[in-house]
């Protein structure tokens, strides 16, 4: 059977478990969730990360000894574009399954594996990231978050880390804490794993401007990180820690574009029903969105066909995967605003009961976020230029 | 679909980067400008003759490669980022690929002569390639309108008369060979498509026009009363308007592809001499004002790659699936994504043009220094095959009249986030 075929199998199957499972008590998931809409339903859409277990659907890309299934690129991305395609529900486990446990098969111990990995296959642990702090934004290496060893050789974590997604749907955070006092910038870290349920953790959420709270605030006062939840040696932290952002290339994007198109579909519909589908402004910016999907999804592909070919990983320094960020997150705030010229008038009203003009509010709205989180648009274009084109870094001050 | 490059598609890309390296510097390309009308015949004779690119998506049956858009689109890269003053756009792009859409065996004659490099040849259209603006799915072929077709055809005894003039035909004074569309007179709506072989023709004028672009040449050519033999016909009433339509498109994305190679070179021109030059005791290139405009040229020119790419694939996998048959039309998905990449291409040339004489500074500005070469390249093309206006206004048309009846029937789940947001402003209100 040539590759081809077990590929459109593959897309068969995938499309036929989601209309199978997809439904009854998780029928109201569909489309529901991820950024923007993580406080849809988090109790339910855990249930759901359980329900994929048990089909099969998670660890796809893991290696068969980690409890994997070892796909290739290639199948992977069939699996996200009928997922996405089904309407399949943002995903709890994203971070555990995308972040971590890549990063625990790469850098982890074998009893870290073996505590870790199972929990997040099956869908039962739920994961969330420490890295930004209030000082440590786009300069993440300004880590003051520090980590001290105990008697018993246990770390005790003082500091705070800010715009935690999901901490108060999650049981453990990875964290970056500053285990040598007197060193500064990336020297110096660990990479710590934490229970988030422990007196000296508090978390407390962050109300966003679309009126939603997805990010939190999560405050350590002496809180216990065990000895053997250090993931590489202290002072490897900032290695581990960029190991795990590599991790964070490729794979889902195509099924977030996915939701791009819907979105687009939805701008259409709303100029249809505004009587300005006529309109030539509109409709050359309709266009021109619609264009950017299209470089959206080739880039895509030319991201994944680097990835596939390249083992040594330098294909996430390819120039199309420098651009990705950067082009996704401003066209879609392009989006939001074009959605928005669309509405008119209306644009400014707000009633819960018309859906459509609802999630395009939630679009203008929360699209802002997308051109500032993991990378502002100001830092994507130092990356480019340092990395992409080879122009010289930006020295660094002094205060 | 696959993007990744083949070994074979990667060493045509880096062969032909090397050749024109050496062979199309910007001396070369001011030599041919300014001494030879645009045309560096030695180049040619090298290209062609000699190297045999010209025979590379000729169909094998023909004598050529029968190779794809892919490796054409790698080609042309390469071409425009050396400003290659030879007519490759014209004799490839346009004619070999109207003539490979011509079951007639005189258009099999004149691939193989194109294939081993002894003819150049064009398409008599407007430069501006016939693109429907106000109603695409009125025309016989998506996109192509046939009112662009200016030239009429009289049938006489001995075979057919033709007259007519066009403004802008590209390389239209030194091809050896030129096509021409032109209605058949006296039976509506037929177009058929001529060959002019232009060494022996009374009633042929063809007048080089002075361009801003000095780096492709254009012609306005007339045809007063020109006498063809009837096997001059190469193909007639939809044949015809099929392979024009399709010559058009197949324009299009090459010319998108020569268009990512120019904005590419605007781009690497201004990271060198961002490199050298110092102002205030660091190289300019360690601003941040101007490591943001560099990267943003890289946004748009990667943009650009993609959707030449995804274009040219999508092409060839709809002619693999069609057996590479003349009569199917091309499915509008593929139209719809040389749309996308000509028109982002367009943009992208004038940007990283505009930026680079920009980031030059001064000597931006002058005549020595090449943006200027790649300024006004950019500009022309953008009008050549395919406006930013017109690639749109087909995908408008594509993306927002044919959506009215599948509306109906779209989820829209509504966002949570944002309806409690709208509960408590409600809570509020009341």
């Amino acid at each position: 059977m040539n590759s081809e075929t077990q590929q459109q199998r593959l897309r068969a199957e995938v499309a036929g478990w989601m209309s199978t499972h997809l439904r009854g008590e998780f029928a109201c998931l569909q489309y529901r969730g991820g950024p923007g809409d993580e406080e849809a339903y988090p109790a339910l859409r855990k249930q759901w990360e359980r329900e994929l277990a048990s089909g099969g659907w998670t660890g796809l890309g893991w290696p068969k000894e980690q409890g994997g299934r070892a796909m290739s690129v290639a199948e992977q991305v069939i699996f996200h574009e009928e997922y996405a395609r089904a309407g399949g529900p943002g995903r709890m486990g994203h971070i555990g399954e995308g972040l971590l446990g890549p990063t625990l098969i790469a850098c982890g111990t074998d009893d870290q594996r073996r505590r870790f990995l199972p929990g997040i296959l099956n869908g039962t642990q739920f994961w969330c990231q420490g890295y930004s702090e209030p000082g440590a934004g786009s300069d993440l290496a300004n880590v003051r978050t520090r980590a001290v060893r105990d008697g018993s050789g246990n770390w005790r974590v003082h500091g705070q880390k800010v715009w935690t997604s999901l901490a108060h749907d999650s049981d453990w955070i990875f964290v970056i804490a500053r285990t040598d006092a007197e060193s500064r910038g990336n020297r110096g870290l660990s990479f710590l794993l934490m229970p988030l349920d422990q007196p000296g953790i508090e978390i407390r959420p962050i109300k966003q401007l679309n009126g939603g709270a997805e990010f939190n605030e999560v405050f350590f006062d002496g809180a216990l990180a065990a000895a053997e939840d250090l993931v590489g040696t202290p002072g490897d932290g900032w290695r581990i820690a960029m190991t795990l952002l590599g991790f964070e290339r490729g794979m889902s994007t195509l099924g977030q574009q996915m939701q791009f198109i819907r979105e687009l579909e939805w701008v259409v519909d709303a100029a249809h029903e505004a009587g300005v589908a006529n309109d030539p402004l509109v409709r050359q910016r309709i266009a021109r969105a619609w264009t950017g999907l299209r470089v959206m999804r080739y880039n895509a592909l030319r991201m994944l066909a680097g990835a596939s070919t390249d083992e040594t990983g330098a294909g996430a320094l390819s120039r199309e995967a420098l651009i990705y960020k950067y082009y996704w997150s401003n066209w879609h705030r392009d989006l939001g605003q074009l959605a928005m010229d669309v509405l008119g008038l209306n644009a400014n009203l707000i009633d819960s009961s018309d859906a459509k003009r609802t999630r395009l509010q939630g679009v203008f709205l929360f699209s802002r976020a997308d051109t500032i989180y993991a990378g502002t648009n100001e830092i994507q274009l130092n990356i480019m230029a340092e990395r992409g084109l080879g122009m010289p870094r930006e020295p660094r001050g002094t205060l | 679909m696959n993007l990744a490059l083949s070994e074979e598609q990667t060493m045509i890309r880096d062969s032909a980067a090397d050749v024109l390296a050496e062979r199309s510097a910007s001396a070369a390309v001011r030599q041919a400008i300014e001494h030879t009308a645009g045309r560096d015949e030695a180049l040619w004779h090298t290209l062609a003759g000699e190297l045999g690119w010209c025979a590379l998506t000729v169909p094998e049956a023909a004598g050529g490669a029968g190779l794809g858009a892919m490796e054409l689109v790698l080609l042309m890269e390469q071409m425009g980022r050396r400003l290659a003053c030879v007519p490759y756009f014209s004799t490839v792009c346009l004619a070999a690929t109207a003539l490979a859409q011509c079951e007639s065996a005189a258009a099999r004659v004149w691939l193989s002569r194109i294939a081993g490099g002894e003819v150049s040849a064009t398409l008599a259209l407007d430069a501006a390639g016939g693109f429907d603006t106000r109603n695409a799915s009125a025309c016989a072929v998506p996109g192509f309108d046939a009112r662009s077709v200016t030239v009429y055809a009289e049938e006489t005894a001995y075979g057919y008369r033709l007259s007519g003039a066009l403004a802008q035909v590209i390389d239209g004074a030194s091809a050896d060979l030129v096509l021409v569309p032109a209605w058949i007179a006296n039976e509506s709506q037929t177009i058929a498509l001529f060959e002019l072989n232009c060494a022996d023709l009374a009633g042929l004028s063809r007048t080089p026009l002075t361009t801003l672009d000095a780096t492709r040449p254009l012609a306005r050519i007339e045809l007063s009363a020109v006498d063809v033999p009837r096997d001059a016909l190469l193909a007639c009433g939809g044949d015809a308007q099929r392979a024009v339509a399709r010559t058009v498109w197949f324009a299009a994305l090459a010319l998108a592809a020569e268009q990512l190679g120019g904005a590419q070179q605007c781009l690497d021109l201004t990271l060198a001499y961002a490199a050298e030059r110092v102002q205030f005791g660091r190289a300019i290139a360690s601003f941040q004002a101007i490591k943001h405009r560099c990267a943003q040229m890289m946004v748009e020119i990667e943009a650009t790659r993609s959707a030449v790419l995804g274009a040219a694939q999508a092409w060839d996998q709809a002619r693999d699936e069609a057996g590479n048959q003349a009569a199917v039309s091309l499915p509008p998905s593929v139209l719809t994504d040389i749309a996308a990449a000509k028109a982002t291409a367009n943009d992208a040339f004038r940007f990283c043009a505009q930026e680079a004489i920009q980031l030059h500074g001064g000597v931006g500005f002058t005549w020595e220094y090449d943006p200027q070469l790649y300024f006004k390249r950019a500009q022309a093309c953008s009008a050549q095959f395919g406006t930013t206006a017109q690639m749109l206004s087909f995908i408008a048309e594509h993306v927002i009249d044919r959506s009215e009846a599948s509306a109906v029937t779209r989820p829209v789940p509504l966002a949570h986030a944002h309806a409690d947001h709208v509960q408590a402003v409600l809570a509020g209100v009341l």
